[in-house]
């Protein structure tokens, strides 16, 4: 601590050329929390999987509806817990760019497979009561203003008809992790079944289904393809992590190009922070051969360079990831990804920031220690 | 006392035997300093004088640890620090040797204070104690009301001051000064002088001290002149009230 007052003296020297620095951390680190927000949410399916829970889908893919009466059949297998089914709604809410997952459920079965979501009890049994009521998420809510009692409208898409359906917010649901999807819509089954056009009476968009041991679950999931094989309406069933890794990947590469975009921008931060700590230190040549000279040493010198480094790394990555946070916690993506910045990924920014900072003072770090007090002193 | 001709006794506080330093430059050999030998006593106060490139300051460098010597040694108190290693060197100067320079060579983003109290950071003192320190030497130097003032704020003589206050701050074994005087007025030059001769009558403080300007080789207690890297006169020091003899 009693080197403090050196260390912040010496970058109060340049106030300019230091505040521009940790503003290229500060840059840095909001994007790089940005990026993992959206990483995040790309992954959150992934993430937020049950280990217990199968999504079985028609074999040609989610477009393929899936008959009622699988229902039983899948629910008599041997292994099988539990099921429920959903179905896509995809309705527009005043426009296309208002984009948010809507899941035609059957409240009952829906609470016993998705625990993880919660929702007060008397506004769930107000949803129960009314065939037109919605769930809505926290998040889905805040970002349209919605509240109980609102009347939402969605334009049905062309293959429900297209026409105008009402719903009335009934309910608000919160997820018990921080990864959890807020900004989804329920409805309930009874009310699409009454509105969708006949070919879709009798089909579902797909199953869930709660395996009694997750140790099995391959073991399942082959039973549920294989009992419904060579039928007209063949399944396929993956693991919910798989079913939502599938899915990411149908986006492409997201994972590659966050990280392509990421090594650019900090390979550039290094190399100009790395210049701006090279610089510093050059200037002061004298200074540091003084300290050397009246007894500082060479590690001690290093540590100075390597600790102003990291001092600005840590002030920049701060302020990066603080912003980054609280962008993240808003719907940066128009409702398309539940992003949010987690604590690992924060850790793992704080991390990338003063690795950042590390490197970009170790060259002109180990080049002070190397410093020749006379020769330094001669230049002067 | 001091002593050029190497035949000094064993209670020289600064002991050189054979001193050889030579650099190679493109290929040629250099030679600074050739078999210089110097014993000067504690208390002293020693002025070296000689043209450029005669070896002056790289006579203070070897002293005073920042180098070493191509062949020879050099003993302080009885510590060989030719031997050291350079590590140990560094916490050696920390203890051993003040420094004061042509250019002052504050820290510009230090206060006053901050700047003398960097090599007591070193020491295992505590804040209350440093602040003890700092403030007498600051007092010693007569700039204790500017001890809040960053270099910029200050004049030429008042740096000097100060960085002679940081140089005598942990009470070194000895002081040396690289022309001190050489970037200041005559008035400031001659106060920094007055400082340094209180610090060697009051404080019985060891000085060496390089320069050009005869006035101020004349406060030294002995003057000692360098041609191409040997110690070819040494004259009587002029204050025989004090005792001191030159031995050449």
């Amino acid at each position: 601590m009693k080197f403090l007052p050196l260390l912040l003296a010496n970058l109060r020297r340049k106030k300019v050329r230091t505040a521009l620095t940790i503003g290229s951390f500060m840059v840095a680190m909001f994007l790089f929390g940005l990026l993992a927000a959206v990483r995040a949410g790309f992954r959150q399916g992934v993430e937020v999987a049950g280990a217990d829970r199968l999504v079985v889908i028609g074999r040609t893919g989610l477009i393929q509806p899936l008959p009622i009466p699988y229902m039983q059949r899948i629910r008599r297998l041997a292994g099988v817990k539990d099921v429920a089914h959903s179905t896509w709604f995809g309705g527009i809410y005043q426009d296309p760019k208002n984009f948010f997952p809507q899941f035609v459920i059957v409240p009952e079965d829906w609470q016993r497979l998705y625990p993880e979501y919660r929702v007060a009890d008397g506004e769930w049994r107000d949803f129960l009561a009314d065939r037109q009521g919605i769930v809505i998420g926290q998040k889905l809510a805040q970002r349209f203003g919605w509240k109980i009692g609102d009347h939402v409208p969605l334009k049905a898409p062309g293959y429900l008809g297209g026409t105008s359906w009402d719903f009335n917010v009934r309910a608000i649901y919160r997820g018990t992790r921080p990864q959890d999807d807020e900004g989804q819509l329920w409805l309930q089954h009874r009310y699409f079944y009454e509105k969708a056009p006949r070919y879709w009476q009798g089909m579902v968009g797909w199953y869930i289904v709660r395996v009694s041991d997750p140790g099995q679950a391959l073991t399942v999931l082959k039973a549920i393809d294989k009992e419904f094989a060579n039928s007209a309406s063949e399944t396929r069933t993956q693991t919910e992590s798989a079913f939502a890794a599938s899915f990411m990947k149908q986006m492409g590469n997201i994972e590659f190009l966050i990280l392509a975009i990421g090594s650019i921008v900090f390979f550039t931060l290094l190399l100009v922070t790395g210049n701006t700590m090279a610089i510093a230190v050059r200037e002061r040549t004298a200074e540091l051969a003084v300290l050397k000279a009246i007894g500082y040493s060479d590690r001690f010198v290093l540590a100075l360079v390597l600790a102003e480094s990291l001092l600005i790394a840590a002030i920049g990555g701060a302020i990066g990831l603080w912003f980054a946070r609280g962008m993240a916690a808003r719907d940066i993506t128009s409702g398309i990804l539940p992003t949010y910045l987690s604590g690992a990924a924060l850790a793992a920014g704080a991390a990338v920031a003063l690795g950042t900072g590390f490197l970009a003072g170790l060259l002109p770090g180990v080049s002070a220690m190397r410093l020749q007090v006379v020769d330094a002193l001669r230049r002067v | 006392m001091v002593r050029v001709d190497g035949n000094g006794g064993g209670e020289a506080l600064i002991r050189a035997r054979g001193l050889d330093k030579s650099y190679k430059r493109g290929g040629e050999e250099i030679h600074v300093l050739q078999g210089l030998n110097l014993d000067v006593d504690a208390g002293e106060f020693i002025a070296f004088m000689g043209p450029s490139g005669s070896g002056k300051t790289t006579i203070l460098n070897l002293l005073g640890g920042l180098d070493v010597p191509s062949a020879g040694t050099v003993s302080v108190a009885g510590d060989e620090i030719t031997a050291m290693s350079r590590r140990k060197l560094t916490t050696w100067r920390a203890r051993h040797v003040g420094f004061v320079f042509q250019a002052y060579n504050l820290i510009p983003v230090l206060s006053a204070y901050r700047n003398v109290e960097l090599p007591l950071l070193l020491t295992p003192l505590s804040a209350a104690e440093r602040k003890k320190h700092v403030e007498g030497a600051l007092r010693i130097v007569g700039l204790q009301d500017r001890m809040r003032h960053f270099p910029r704020q200050l004049s030429g003589g008042q740096e000097q001051r100060v960085a002679i206050a940081r140089a005598i701050v942990a009470d070194p074994t000895f002081l040396l000064c690289d022309e001190p005087t050489g970037d200041l007025d005559r008035r400031s030059a001659d106060e920094i002088l007055d400082l340094l001769s209180l610090l060697v009558s009051e404080r019985a403080k060891t000085i060496l001290m390089v320069t050009h300007d005869p006035r101020a080789a004349e406060r030294a207690s002995a003057l000692l002149h360098l041609d191409k890297g040997v110690l070819v006169e040494a004259e009587r020091e002029r204050q025989a009230k004090r005792g001191l003899e030159v031995t050449a």
